[in-house]
């Protein structure tokens, strides 16, 4: 089965609903591509492997990339060439390919990947199968006062080839994630990719660690912070495409990281942000598109249901760890009381009962801190990161709709200026009807790559949206395992302290 | 119903009169109890009879006890507490005010929930009322007092009587005795040990075990509210699944529903588990209640009652010292010495009629105290440890579950 996946079927594209015998979750195999194994994001040669299914796209493309079978290795000067260098603007304009080897994808460079699915792209790299594991650790203040920030460490232990050592760690801090994030969202998004969201900026949680307030809330929010620091780099590394990306790469191992400006909140930058989403708000609502693809419409109303009800999950969630937290504060109160209780009981037997009563419910407090800190970071987290990237998953499908938006435009444009050169046609004005069809046949390419784009967009968005939901039952059954044996130790730690304490109780004459 | 009954209420085996509440019916906030007598004392018409009674009657029948002086020296068993809906029901209230936003089925278990808090609350209180006759019925001189017998027997409405009574006392010796008895405690030099160390005692431990009492029934609160959150979480988790399982189920590939499958086999367990532990929780808490804070509810009261023992004591001893004072002015003046003589005698023999009894009612007391709080942490410890087990095999077989697949 996995093997028949491997080579689509010529005429099978990823177009239609995947059918029965369509493997959409092949296991990792090792390939028989003759490809080299140090393959970079962007070995675009044609695949032997993929067959052509080129008849939708432009013999233009076909021949850009004919030329760019040599391979670029990852340690070669070229590499930085690669890095994008900040954040650019929420869409890319069509630009001609200034160079082949960026990653800053044009529309062309949308045939690589419909030459692979993502299980090929993972043969080419000879048979690396996903092992990496990256931690973050060692939350460090640095600095004081109003410009104190948090630096933390970041451990990637692989045996990928993609990397120079095995293992190794670089200091990075919150801004660099959310710049890193910021890079693969500009380059990764308008074409459809569902790029993991960094973790949320917070000023509260930071004013307090920077004023140095030293309490518990302030800890929870720095472990917090960490342990989503570190679910965030999995779930990018774990894209095989955001894996390979140069960004991402140069964030794992670089020693020295450009500062990521304009990641404030209140910045320049910042603000544009925020005014770039609400006009995209607005235009979403009024793009009407025809839906031809009943998958998509029952997908973004899946997703539309789904956010609700994970919303609605998490609410109920923090509201759980918030009354365990009650529980055992009430609990340690009760114990205090109880130890009194004992001290004031003149019957000695009842008395030492109620004291080791007092106890046990002293211990069981603790308990319930330590169930109320697993409900908190397995569950209440997991559940937020999956707020947020159900968010990513629907600005996916609203990218789709701008796409599909532009090519209508591109078309109407195109039909006017057929009609205008119709009309052009009865007047004698050679040079403007030769001005009507240049701008006639640039259109009808524009409009054409739109619809190209429009059906890559869609391609790979079914692609992102399996992938998606495979790790979204990936995680909640680890997650909830997890839970589930934190609630088992529990359990048993009760038993032994009421079994402890049953004598007691029973030798009270 | 006896078996629920969580404080011990130390009954002799005498079986000559037997005392329960087998029935009770509440109409919006009143509460008719049946209160079902069997004996074999020839004290009473019949050897099998019920009659219908409030908890307005209750009280009458306390209060008239409390009033009796020839009981001045027995711990009247405290009065049963009003029956109290008023938590459930101002939570039934939020309930139909939020019930807009969550799903039908999350209503329905919300409203079982209550119903369930509802009916513990009844329980409660019947059990209550039921044990202060049953503590009644025990005690070798309140079990024939003639307006417990009436309480027991009358077949007509006790409201008359009520009002009648309320005329006489006004309820202005119990006010009394609540503002005034610890001072007047406290204050007396107290020559016998026994009291003296039964009065610090009792003082001290009241204090503590409301303290007590208040503290484990924000623990119990707490427990609720989990339950209750867990009620909410497997809620939504049911529509996650029930959303998981209907998209284009046909036009998937087997591996694609496969897949799905497996998300709600996931989300199917863990709601299992969750709508279990929803139950074991809102088990736990109950029992807890039940056994716990009751205990320490009903003692506070119990305690009280004691502290209201010493408190007619240290009233009579104060009414013998006032005698001797009394005494002393007659005999210098020369005046009405016998009669001063005799008061003074006569208060004399009270106090000490009533020390007499006193002590025995206190050491009695003890002994009530220590075998009810003995009996109620065991049966909490092994109630905890009940449930415990009970989860843990629940929850490991949710975890093999999920980890076979």
């Amino acid at each position: 089965m996995a093997d028949t996946a491997r080579d689509p079927p010529p005429d099978r594209t990823d177009f239609h609903e995947v059918e029965d015998g369509e493997d959409l979750f092949p296991e990792p195999s090792a390939a028989p591509e003759s490809q080299p194994a140090s393959l970079s994001a962007v070995d675009i040669s044609t695949n032997s492997n993929g067959p052509k299914q080129d008849s939708f796209f432009d013999d233009d493309n076909e021949d850009l990339f004919a030329e760019a079978t040599e391979e670029v290795s990852l340690d070669s000067p070229e590499r930085d060439v690669l890095l994008s260098d900040g954040p650019s603007p929420a869409i890319t304009p069509i630009t001609p390919p200034t160079s082949v080897i960026t990653p800053r994808i044009g529309h062309q460079h949308d045939d690589m990947f419909t030459h692979s699915s993502f299980d090929e792209i993972e043969e080419e790299e000879g048979g690396d199968s996903f092992d990496i594991n990256i931690s973050v650790s060692d939350p460090e203040k640095i600095g004081d006062g109003m410009n104190a920030y948090m630096a933390y460490k970041v451990t990637t232990k692989t045996s990928m080839s993609l990397f120079k050592q095995r293992d190794f760690s670089v200091k990075r801090r919150f801004s660099d994630f959310l710049g890193l994030h910021g890079k693969l969202a500009s380059k990764y998004l308008h074409i459809g990719y569902i790029v993991p969201p960094a973790p949320e900026k917070s000023i509260v949680g930071m004013t307090k660690v920077k004023v140095g307030k030293e309490d518990q809330s302030s800890n929870e929010f720095v472990e917090k912070r960490r342990s989503a620091l570190e679910r965030y780099l999995m779930r990018t590394v774990k894209h095989p495409i955001l894996l390979k990306d140069p960004d991402v790469l140069q964030f794992l191992e670089s020693t020295e990281l450009p500062r990521a400006v304009n990641t404030q909140a209140l910045s320049s930058a910042g603000i544009l942000r925020m005014v770039n989403k609400a006009a995209d708000a607005v235009n979403k609502m009024t793009i009407k598109m025809n839906e031809s693809d009943a998958w998509f419409e029952e997908k973004q109303q899946h997703f539309e249901n789904l956010d609700v009800q994970l919303k609605k999950l998490h609410a109920s969630v923090e509201s759980l760890v918030c009354h365990r937290k009650e529980l055992s504060v009430n609990t340690a109160q009760f114990a205090k009381s109880a130890a009194m209780l004992g001290n004031s009981e003149d019957h000695t037997a009842l008395s030492r009962a109620l004291s080791q009563l007092a106890e046990v419910e002293e211990k069981i407090d603790q308990l319930h801190q330590d169930q109320a800190n697993a409900d908190l970071y397995l569950f209440s987290e997991l559940l937020g990161d999956y707020v947020r990237l159900i968010s990513a998953v629907k600005g996916v499908f609203d990218q789709r709709m701008k796409t599909w938006q532009k090519w209508q435009d591109s078309q109407m444009l195109l039909q006017k200026k057929r009609e205008a050169e119709a009309k052009l046609q009865f007047t004698n004005k050679p040079d403007k009807l030769q001005q009507a069809k240049d701008e006639i046949k640039e259109l009808e390419g524009k409009v054409q790559q739109g619809e190209r784009d429009f059906e890559q967009i869609s391609k790979t968005i079914r692609r992102e949206v399996s992938r998606f939901e495979k790790e979204r039952v990936k995680d909640f059954k680890m997650i909830i395992v997890k839970y589930l044996e934190s609630l088992v130790q529990t359990q048993q730690q009760l038993i032994k302290y009421w079994e402890a304490f049953l004598p007691e109780a029973k030798a009270i004459s | 119903m006896s078996s629920l009954r969580s404080v011990s209420v130390d009954l002799n085996n005498d079986t000559s009169l037997l005392i329960d509440i087998p029935d009770a019916l509440c109409e919006r906030d009143k509460v008719k109890f049946t209160v079902h007598t069997k004996t074999t004392l020839s004290t009473f018409q019949k050897p099998d009879f019920s009659v219908p009674r409030q908890h307005e009657d209750f009280i009458w029948l306390h209060d008239a006890l409390v009033e009796t002086e020839d009981y001045a020296g027995l711990i009247i068993p405290p009065a049963p507490p009003k029956p109290d809906f008023e938590g459930p029901r101002e939570k039934m209230h939020k309930l139909g005010e939020g019930e807009s936003t969550m799903t039908k089925e999350e209503y329905t278990k919300m409203k079982q929930e209550l119903e369930a808090e509802y009916l513990a609350v009844f329980k409660k209180t019947v059990q209550v009322h039921e044990v202060f006759l049953q503590r009644l019925s025990s005690h070798p001189v309140l079990s024939k007092d003639r307006n417990f017998q009436i309480f027991l027997e009358y077949d007509q409405d006790l409201s008359v009587r009520r009002k009648n009574a309320k005329e006489m006392f006004g309820g202005f010796f119990k006010n009394m005795v609540k503002s005034a008895d610890e001072v007047l405690i406290s204050g007396i030099k107290e020559v016998d040990d026994f009291f003296e160390q039964e009065k610090t005692f009792l003082l001290d431990y009241f204090s503590k075990i409301k303290d007590s009492t208040a503290k484990a029934e924000k623990m119990t609160r707490s427990h609720k509210n989990i339950a209750d959150d867990y009620i909410h979480i497997s809620a939504t988790l049911n529509s996650i699944c029930a959303e998981d399982s209907t998209p284009n189920k046909k036009r998937c590939n087997r591996n694609l529903s496969t897949h799905f499958w497996n998300l709600n086999l996931i989300l199917f367990s863990f709601l299992f588990f969750n709508a279990c532990l929803q139950k074991v929780e809102g088990r736990v808490a109950s029992d807890q209640e039940l056994k716990l804070t009751e205990l320490l509810r009903y003692y506070m009261r119990d305690i009280q009652a004691a502290k209201d023992l010493l408190y007619r004591r240290a009233r009579a001893l104060v009414d013998y010292e006032n005698s001797n004072k009394a005494l002393d002015k007659a005999r210098l003046k020369g005046k009405d010495i016998a009669q001063a003589e005799d008061h003074q005698r006569q208060c004399l023999q009270k106090f000490d009629k009533l020390s007499e009894s006193a002590k025995k009612e206190l050491t009695s007391f003890k002994g009530r105290r220590v075998v009810a709080f003995r009996k109620n942490l065991i049966e909490m410890a092994e109630l905890e440890i009940k449930h415990a087990k009970n989860n843990v095999s629940l929850l490991q077989g949710c975890v093999d579950l999920l980890k076979t697949n």
